[in-house]
């Protein structure tokens, strides 16, 4: 318990860093040419890390055998959308300046824009019901299933990355590669627990 | 500001540049050192902030500068974010990284090769053609195809000057640029994110426009490797892209050149990419753009506001010809 309590408090501490860092060159005039620029990339960015590192712990837990990390994928989770709100706020304060009909045109006629402000928006129900209360709620069965939505939320993330940038893909390749293999991983757990019934009447065979 | 430099300050009072880079960077330095001992954090893009290439290395000056009637008065960027905040891919699809990476970059010795439909094939040297004509400055908007603008005071002359030196033969109907390829100097070179030597084109007559301009300086120095250097050509009412940097090549031509950014995305660059609010880039909106050093966005202006181009395309459809 005291080992969730600490790792807790690291990644709670860790996951603030791009926002400090974004402050303290804000205060100390350092970012660059473009403030609102490394504000609005450095605030993607940090989503899709955070929104894979969340897909990452069911993996890690079952290949360490480190059940307990479940513990911190909610808290994760919570920054990644934290981050998210954040980037989107950049975009329509900093970036639109509340201009409401320019926005409204740009989610329509921009395909960016579009997939980036739907894997937002899916993100918004997930950070809702992400209390203990809402998984009692919901049941444990109906609240997983409405929490695979991040499955998409990843892979509209990555093409919002993929259709904004000029020409050099490379970054937008690597999130893409590390959310495949992710998501692959889930299919392939699937894939094997769906042979696994069948092994279940074969041994209820046998006289106990 | 170098021009227009208020006559009640004598120059003896003005901080040499590299004094005051140094006391920047000092600055820097203390304020890194403050904040390290009370966070305890390492940050890693901390060390930015006292890198060298932050700040800027002295050029030389350059002398007898002329005033142009094409100058704008709007307020200069400052010359630190246009050292620091470059398009050059040659160098890195990152912005930030081409100060650094071209400090080393050699600009000398130089050649031009004058080739194609030319009446005097040549190559020429860039100390030559840096003499052709009397160097102006030019303060001239910059608007970037990515939603970006500066106000630069460029120095040079009319690229029309090198066009007459050389007398192009009257088939010439498109001058095409092209830029030094050396994956050595030019790590951006060793990935294929464009196809490789940088090409870019003008029809003959915006060739010969005074607008368009032969550049090899700024803000009254030579130009600085990050930028172009030693000789590229500045078109203000177009897309900065096709402002062509590190020029080793002018080749006359009777077809319309292959600009690198058209080949590479022929549906949201096109040959002429004119600054236009009205047509968008597929992916994005040119109604507005930030210049930098402001907060609120500004709307752009057809032809960069530079009016006086339209003429040369006068009777053309501008969203066909993008």
């Amino acid at each position: 318990m005291n080992r969730l309590r600490l790792t807790k408090t690291i990644i709670f501490l860790a996951a603030l860093i791009p926002l400090e860092r974004l402050a303290w060159k804000a205060f100390h005039d350092a970012l660059g040419a473009n403030p609102i620029e490394v504000i609005t990339h450095s605030t993607g960015d940090w989503t899709l890390i955070l929104v894979l590192t969340t897909l990452s712990i069911t993996p890690l837990r079952r290949i360490t055998r480190q059940y307990w990390l479940i513990g911190v994928r909610r808290m994760i989770g919570l920054f990644a959308f934290f981050y998210g709100t954040l980037h989107f706020l950049t975009y329509i304060w900093l970036d639109k300046f509340f201009d409401v009909h320019e926005m409204m045109k740009d989610i329509a006629k921009r395909r960016f824009i579009t997939v980036g402000f739907s894997a937002f928006v899916l993100m918004i129900p997930l950070a809702l019901t992400s209390t203990s209360w809402s998984i009692r709620r919901l049941g444990g069965k109906r609240w997983q299933r409405l929490h695979r939505l991040i499955y998409l939320t990843g892979i509209l993330a990555v093409i919002h990355y993929t259709w904004l940038v000029k020409a050099d893909l490379r970054k937008p390749i690597e999130y893409g590669v590390v959310l495949g293999i992710l998501l692959l991983y889930r299919v392939a757990v699937w894939a094997s627990e769906k042979r696994k019934p069948q092994a279940i009447p074969a041994q209820a065979q046998n006289p106990l | 500001m170098l021009v227009g430099k208020p006559a009640g300050i004598p120059s003896s009072e003005i901080t040499p540049k590299s004094v005051y880079l140094n006391r920047r960077r000092f600055l820097a330095g203390a304020a890194l050192a403050g904040a390290a001992a009370v966070t305890g954090v390492a940050f890693r893009d901390l060390a930015d902030l006292v890198n060298p290439s932050l700040t800027a290395q002295a050029n030389a000056k350059i002398d007898g500068l002329q005033k142009s009637p094409f100058s704008t008065t709007e307020k200069e960027t400052p010359y630190k974010d246009v050292t620091n905040y470059n398009n050059f891919y040659e160098f890195s699809t990152d912005k930030y990284e081409p100060a650094d990476l071209a400090k080393n970059f050699k600009t000398r010795p130089w050649t031009v090769t004058i080739d194609g439909d030319v009446k005097k094939k040549q190559v020429l040297d860039v100390d030559a053609i840096m003499k052709m004509a009397a160097p102006e400055e030019r303060i001239y908007r910059h608007r970037c195809v990515e939603g970006w603008s500066i106000v630069v005071p460029w120095v040079g002359f009319s690229l029309s000057e090198l066009i007459k030196h050389v007398d192009p033969l009257p088939k010439a109907k498109y001058v095409e640029f092209t830029t030094l390829y050396d994956p050595k100097q030019m790590p951006g070179q060793r990935t294929s994110v464009l196809k490789w030597p940088y090409v870019e084109g003008l029809r003959m007559d915006e060739a010969m426009h005074p607008l368009a301009l032969l550049c090899f300086g700024m803000y009254g120095e030579v130009l600085p490797n990050q930028d172009g250097a030693p000789l590229r050509i500045v078109l203000p009412w177009k897309y900065g892209f096709k402002s062509a940097k590190s020029i080793v090549r002018i080749r006359f031509t009777g077809d319309q050149p292959l600009n690198s950014w058209q080949q590479y995305a022929p549906n949201e660059y096109g040959f002429y990419s004119n600054v236009n609010p009205n047509v968008d880039h597929p992916r994005w909106s040119q109604a507005t753009e930030r210049r930098l050093g402001e907060f609120l966005k500004r709307p752009t202006l057809m032809f960069n506001g530079y009016d006086q181009v339209a003429s040369l395309y006068s009777g053309m459809d501008l969203k066909k010809n993008f």
